[in-house]
């Protein structure tokens, strides 16, 4: 258990494929079943499963998060053997890779298509059967006192597209369950055959909010492919710009809890909180959300003088002001009665679903990609991850303010110690493989891209936190009433088209 | 909280001064609206927002509009919760397959006269993710436009100088 080596050296069966920095290895089909056979038994948490024609990855760590490897397997017959139901995360994964490469999951126990909804152009590779958008076979819950709310993909609010029907039995809900892929793009196949700096400028439009860390996640896995040097203060600058983002983001959630908690107040002051950093990251950056300032080799843009005591300022007016409105959060009962006890995931299922970020956290999960396996510049600064297990919309509150905290200290300690230098290198030429893990606002971010000789994109795969924290959210609001979903939803704050691709 | 509540009405109002609307905006709007239209709706103006693929960048910057710096509603703008309430569709991203009949369907709920809004890049021609099987194209391949603010996303400033066209030129048809 937790032994870093025991996770590569069963994989290590297989034959090694040239990937950076963690291993691949490509099983036969025989140690495919054994490594479905084993992970009945390993601990190991499944952090990706992606497709390329004709091949499927996936991706694990052990326990500790301190080893990481790929295992692929050919599919010449067109199938593989499905991880789903050892790995529950697998699924939807799994089912996205039938859509998009037509490899079929074998006892996969789900042949419902997930991304594809019958309505995309036909090209190689993908199948194009056209059917009504609306011909989808929804699982039931019957009983004579039950009824179905269906809600979406057009929401209410200002809100990405998704579907949630609800099986309810009164005012409680029975079942529900999500339909996702509304807003698929075809990303990732958009990003093929694309120099590296265009590529990285899709990945960075993966999910808006979350734009520093996909691309971040998506540079280090180029940087790593081509085994390319990026100047130390550009890696300091990186590590700014993913605090300041999770600073944004995290403020924006809390106020939006609060709102659908009916506490406008609240809200209406996190919304200045949030305004006055994405102010001072347009100063500083040039774009409110950072957008296209990490590249593959560094960042776009450096940081100047002024910049840097204008984020020093930032820093200290956030402090004590969000301090003052979590006290207030604290201090009104009827708040938290609508917080504590609602919608909570399970840690069992957080663990199983290897479910990351504010999610895993509230749950007991307390993975963070910064710590394990850790990267650049993180290993050189102090902070802690913070971890509580009540898995409640109270808990996941708590924990991104936790974190708000701590990456406004890490803020503080970056700005003390940016290296001088360069902030940008160009790749070294070249091809390859590579893989990277980054934490996000909302959990880890896994990379993977194939780059041909040239160093074009040959194929990529960014799989956001998303895909392993939706299918708890159907898990949370079980046996809550139908009022609650919003703050449900809002306490987990999925991306869609992060997931969506 | 009432300390902090104090606070604020002691201080300086946060709102922005209303930016000035952009020529090639009022351009865009002057040949396309109707005068019944315009003297119908006057200077307030309901809004529904439909996301129909886009990357949630745009829909960041459409809820910063609510946030006291810009505070949408002391213009007359206000989102509402269902097409069937709204005068403008604000719809962003590039429409993607899956997304279009949705977003159809969502254009024949709202009553007439309407505006549809279309926000960002992607919603004019697709953006960076023109050309691809899932993508449609900008949101004039689906539904009539009749504004388009660009910039990825915008910023509040430029989606409230967008909006205000909007209402400038609807006020000079009464």
């Amino acid at each position: 258990m937790g032994n870093g080596t025991e996770l590569i050296d069963f994989l290590a069966r297989g034959e090694a494929r040239p990937q950076r920095p963690w291993p691949r290895f490509r099983l036969s089909r025989a140690q495919w079943l054994d490594l479905l056979t084993h992970l009945t038994i390993a601990d190991w948490a499944l952090l990706g499963l992606w497709a390329e024609p004709g091949e499927v990855h996936a991706a694990f760590c052990d326990a500790s998060g301190a080893a990481m490897a790929v295992a692929s397997l050919a599919c010449p017959e067109g199938d593989f053997p499905s991880l789903a139901t050892l790995r529950p995360g697998a699924l939807r994964l799994e089912r996205a890779v039938q859509d998009l490469f037509a490899l079929a999951a074998t006892g996969i126990g789900d042949g419902r298509p997930w991304l594809d909804h019958g309505q995309w152009r036909a090209r190689d590779g993908a199948r194009a059967r056209a059917r009504p958008a609306s011909d989808y076979d929804f699982l039931r819950a019957e009983g004579e006192a039950l009824h179905q709310i269906p809600v979406g993909p057009v929401h209410a609010g200002i809100i990405e597209p998704g579907h949630f029907r609800f099986h309810c039995s009164g005012e409680a809900v029975v079942r529900l369950e999500q339909r996702l892929g509304y807003v698929h793009k075809g990303t990732l196949s958009l990003m093929q055959g694309k120099p590296a700096a265009t590529a990285a400028r899709l990945a960075g439009r993966l999910s808006g909010d979350s734009t520093v860390a996909v691309a971040l996640a998506f540079a280090r896995a180029v940087e790593a492919a081509t085994e390319s040097a990026v100047p130390e203060r550009a890696i300091w600058l990186r590590a700014l710009l993913a605090e300041l983002e999770r600073i944004a983001n995290h403020l924006g959630d809390i106020g939006a809890i609060a709102n659908d908690a009916a506490f406008v107040f609240l809200q209406s002051h996190l919304t200045v909180l949030r305004e006055m950093v994405l102010r001072a990251a347009d100063q500083c950056f040039g774009h409110r959300l950072m957008m296209d300032v990490v590249l593959p080799g560094g960042v776009a843009r450096d940081l100047d003088g002024a910049g840097a005591a204008r984020l020093r300022a930032l820093a200290a007016a956030l402090w004590p002001r969000f301090a003052e409105l979590m006290a207030i959060y604290e201090s009104k009962p009827s708040l938290v009665d609508r917080t504590v006890g609602t919608g909570i995931v399970h840690p069992e299922l957080a663990q199983r679903f290897a479910a990351g970020g504010f999610v895993g956290r509230a749950s007991g999960r307390g993975f963070d990609a910064r710590k394990h396996p850790g990267y650049p510049p993180y290993d050189r600064l102090d902070f802690a991850v913070p971890v509580l297990s009540d898995g409640d919309v109270h808990s996941r509150l708590l924990i991104r303010a936790r974190e708000v905290e701590a990456s406004l200290g890490l803020v503080e300690q970056i700005l003390g110690r940016l290296p001088s230098g360069p902030v940008f290198a160009p790749l070294a030429a070249g091809g390859g493989e590579g893989v990277a893990l980054v934490e996000g606002f909302r959990g880890d971010v896994l990379a993977w891209v194939a780059l041909a000789p040239d160093g074009r994109v040959r194929q990529a795969q960014l799989r956001d936190p998303s895909w392993f924290q939706w299918p708890l959210l159907e898990a949370a609001i079980e046996g809550n009433i139908v009022a609650d979903f919003p703050l449900c939803n809002k306490s987990f704050n999925c991306s869609y088209s992060g997931h969506d691709l | 909280m009432w300390k902090l509540l104090a606070k604020t009405l002691l201080t300086k109002p946060l709102p922005i001064a209303a930016p000035a609307p952009e020529e090639a905006q009022l351009a865009e709007l002057a040949g396309r609206l109707a005068v019944a239209a315009r003297a119908r709706l006057g200077r307030s103006l309901s809004i529904r927002q439909v996301d129909a693929g886009s990357c949630n960048g745009c829909e960041l910057e459409i809820h910063a509009l609510n946030n006291p710096f810009y505070d949408l509603e002391r213009f007359g703008l206000r989102f509402v919760a269902s097409p069937r309430h709204a005068d403008v569709l604000l719809v962003t991203g590039p429409v993607t397959a899956n997304m279009r009949e949705a977003l159809e369907r969502t254009y024949a709920a709202t009553p007439d006269p309407k505006w549809v809004v279309a926000v960002g890049d992607c919603a004019r021609d697709g953006g960076l993710f023109a050309g691809s099987y899932a993508v449609v194209g900008g949101v004039s391949a689906v539904v009539p436009v009749d504004l388009h603010i660009g910039g990825c996303p915008p910023s509040p400033t430029r989606l409230l100088s967008g909006l205000l066209a909007l209402l400038e030129t609807a006020a000079r048809g009464r």
